[in-house]
């Protein structure tokens, strides 16, 4: 039988155990090789972060101008700025998330996927360096929106700490997201369906929550729908965090649907990614 | 005078097997795209795994490199269960598939590099082989640019270093030179040739038995997912009538007596001629060079003016025939061996089919493009 002649390989990968089990620092050391790569592409295709540069600026500048004078009063926009601008940091999380489903759909389609695959790497490794490289992306689409803000006279009432909170708790939720998204992404066929698919469900969410307009002008049923939102629940961390005022309560529930969401979501998607022939 | 062909013959390691498979089945409803495969690979050697379009052959390598699995049956490569053992298979394994299975954003360099740090080699080391393999693989002077600007060859042999940076011991090349022009084609089978050199196995799938030739010590055809004959190359060969020489003399209209005249001269292995008076061509089957030599020198010592030379490998197209009887054909059931499974995405099918243009093009290449001895006398 062959099992005699199974010759130790060649090169030495010390990193793998008998088994083929793959160590943490060899599954670190895989994904940051994966991040890379990811970067190298954008550094290759550097369009791919116009929304990442351009959503903060275009959406604070249409939102504090368009709707500031509505919700606020004409002459108060100020006030409107420091309503919304940290509502729009669960905007961007969303967002950025929504461009991880497309960007898989498309990677996928690319035989170098299979070369991961036939690698002794953990597959997850793959998904999970698309969401580090993505997180750094939220992270600059965040830093040019407060960048934004600060212009158009937003004003943090707490401290700095407590707006390093809000980007992070924005992180942490978008990081969660990314995971439906890819599902979706490696679930659909093209890019477009994902697109397709994302906007129908994002608009009634971002809508449909206290990043804009405060629920109480809401009629009741969405008014109670915008309680339930996840998205209301980080606008109003994010907006206690930088203007001070009772966080405990939405920042719990923030964090236990990132923990829920991606509990749920990423085992299914790296046993999606898994079974993708 | 002849010039002698350039047939690059591999040597026999012997030995036991590398790759061994055995009754593997896997269906995609209807189409059965492997029906029962048995073969094995020996150690050290190549084998050429040769079919039409559709014949099982891509979804035979990617069972064996874990891609896909297998309805039933087993496969062992370097003594790992593809099943059971996947993990530390892909420790063992390369593989080149028709696409390039690099990123194509990315540098040549840079593809190599990453490949290296995915397989555990340190920052120093990684980026020491990648250079190592692209001054190998002649891509030394494109290494900063982006894959996606190479020509379809430098692609390819990127993708063969790439298979190489982990030293794998069995390497998988699916049609390795599908959609190449002949010289490119001849580039790859430099460097495949260099790899089975340094130790490695190697199946080859393939729809060119002229490539078979060049690279597999033996060979395996298969058909609709089923192995239809197996054996050393020169076995197969035998059984397809080898080469088939045409002479066209300088007066057409002797062609039937040069027909005649090697018919009756009792050449060892020498079956017999046919003319064409139509073409004014002689067609000759022939198995050996020396039979070749023989023929020519039969003819011209009796005075025969010979003004074209040709021989032709047989086609897979002839391959078939002589083993099927009947002719290959790319499975109406579309490329099988691209297509999805179970959950049936678009993009595969669509693969499949571009896969399939590709083949087509390629395979006209090939068949104008035969081995040729041009002689002027």
């Amino acid at each position: 039988m062959s099992a005699a002649t199974a010759t130790a390989p060649l090169a030495a990968k010390p990193a793998v155990d008998g088994e083929g089990r793959i160590g943490l620092r060899a599954n670190l050391r895989h994904i940051g090789a994966l991040a890379r790569r990811n970067m190298l592409q954008i550094k290759q295709d550097p369009e791919s972060m116009f929304d990442a540069l351009l959503m903060p600026v275009i959406f604070t500048l249409l939102f504090v101008y368009v709707f500031g004078g509505a919700v606020s009063g004409k002459g108060h926009q100020q006030a409107y700025v420091n309503y919304v601008v940290p509502g729009l940091m669960a905007m961007m999380g969303m967002n950025i998330s929504m461009a991880v489903g497309t960007g898989i759909n498309d990677d996928f389609k690319k035989g170098v996927m299979d070369r991961f695959r036939t690698m002794p790497i953990a597959r997850s490794s793959v998904l999970i360096a698309k969401i580090v490289v993505e997180v750094g992306r939220m992270l600059i689409a965040i830093a040019i929106l407060l960048g934004m803000g600060f212009a158009l006279g937003l004003t943090i009432h707490t401290d700095v700490m407590h707006l390093v909170a809000a980007v992070g708790l924005s992180a942490v939720f978008g990081a969660s997201l990314m995971w439906i998204f890819i599902l979706l992404g490696l679930t659909m066929r093209t890019a477009q369906a994902v697109q397709g698919v994302a906007m129908l469900v994002l608009m009634p969410l971002q809508f449909g929550s206290s990043i804009f307009a405060k629920p109480t002008t809401m009629p009741g049923w969405l008014e109670s729908f915008t309680k339930v939102n996840p998205l209301s629940n980080l606008a109003d961390a994010a907006r206690a965090l930088v203007n001070g005022g009772a966080v405990a309560h939405s920042v719990w529930m923030v964090l236990a649907w990132s923990v829920g969401i991606t509990l749920v979501t990423a085992p299914l998607a790296v046993a999606r990614f898994r079974r993708k022939t | 005078m002849v010039v002698a062909m350039t047939t690059r013959r591999l040597n026999d390691h012997g030995g036991t097997a590398a790759v061994e498979v055995r009754g593997l089945v896997k269906h995609y409803g209807e189409t059965k795209a492997l029906d029962g495969v048995d073969l094995q690979v020996r150690q050290g050697t190549v084998l050429g795994v040769l079919g039409p379009n559709g014949a099982g052959k891509t979804t035979l390598v990617r069972v064996l490199s874990t891609l896909i699995k297998p309805d039933a049956g087993s496969a062992r490569v370097a003594g790992y269960d593809v099943l059971t053992q996947p993990r530390q298979l892909r420790r063992v394994i390369g593989l080149t598939g028709q696409y390039a299975s690099v990123d194509e954003k990315l540098s040549g360099r840079e593809n190599l590099y990453m490949i290296g740090r995915l397989l555990d080699l340190s920052r120093t080391d990684a980026r020491a082989r990648a250079d190592e393999l692209l001054e190998r693989f002649s891509l030394t002077e494109a290494a900063k640019r982006p894959a996606m600007q190479y020509s379809g060859g430098m692609r390819r042999r990127l993708d063969l270093a790439a298979s190489m940076i982990g030293r794998p011991s069995v390497l998988y090349l699916d049609e390795p030179t599908t959609g190449l022009d002949p010289r490119t084609r001849n580039e790859v089978w430099d460097e495949v040739q260099g790899m089975v050199a340094d130790g490695a196995t190697v199946l080859l799938t393939t729809q060119y038995m002229e490539e078979a030739e060049q690279l597999a010590n033996e060979l395996t055809v298969i058909d609709r997912g089923r192995v239809i004959a197996e054996g050393r190359v020169a076995e197969l060969k035998a059984k397809v009538g080898g080469r088939t020489l045409q002479i066209r003399p300088t007066d057409p209209a002797q062609a039937a007596a040069m027909a005649a005249l090697i018919g009756g001269a009792g050449l060892d292995g020498v079956a017999g001629a046919n003319a064409d008076p139509a073409e004014g061509m002689v067609s000759v089957p022939i198995l050996s060079d020396e039979q070749l030599t023989a023929v020519v020198a039969l003819v011209s010592a009796r005075g025969f003016g010979i003004a074209h030379i040709d021989t032709h490998l047989p086609s897979l197209d002839e391959v078939f025939l002589a083993i099927t009887g009947r002719p290959a054909e790319s499975a109406e059931t579309g490329d099988a061996t691209g297509t999805e499974t179970g959950d049936g995405t678009g993009e595969a099918e669509a693969a499949g089919t571009a896969r399939d243009g590709g083949a087509r093009t390629a395979k006209n290449d090939l068949t104008h493009d035969d081995e040729n001895v041009e002689v002027t006398v």
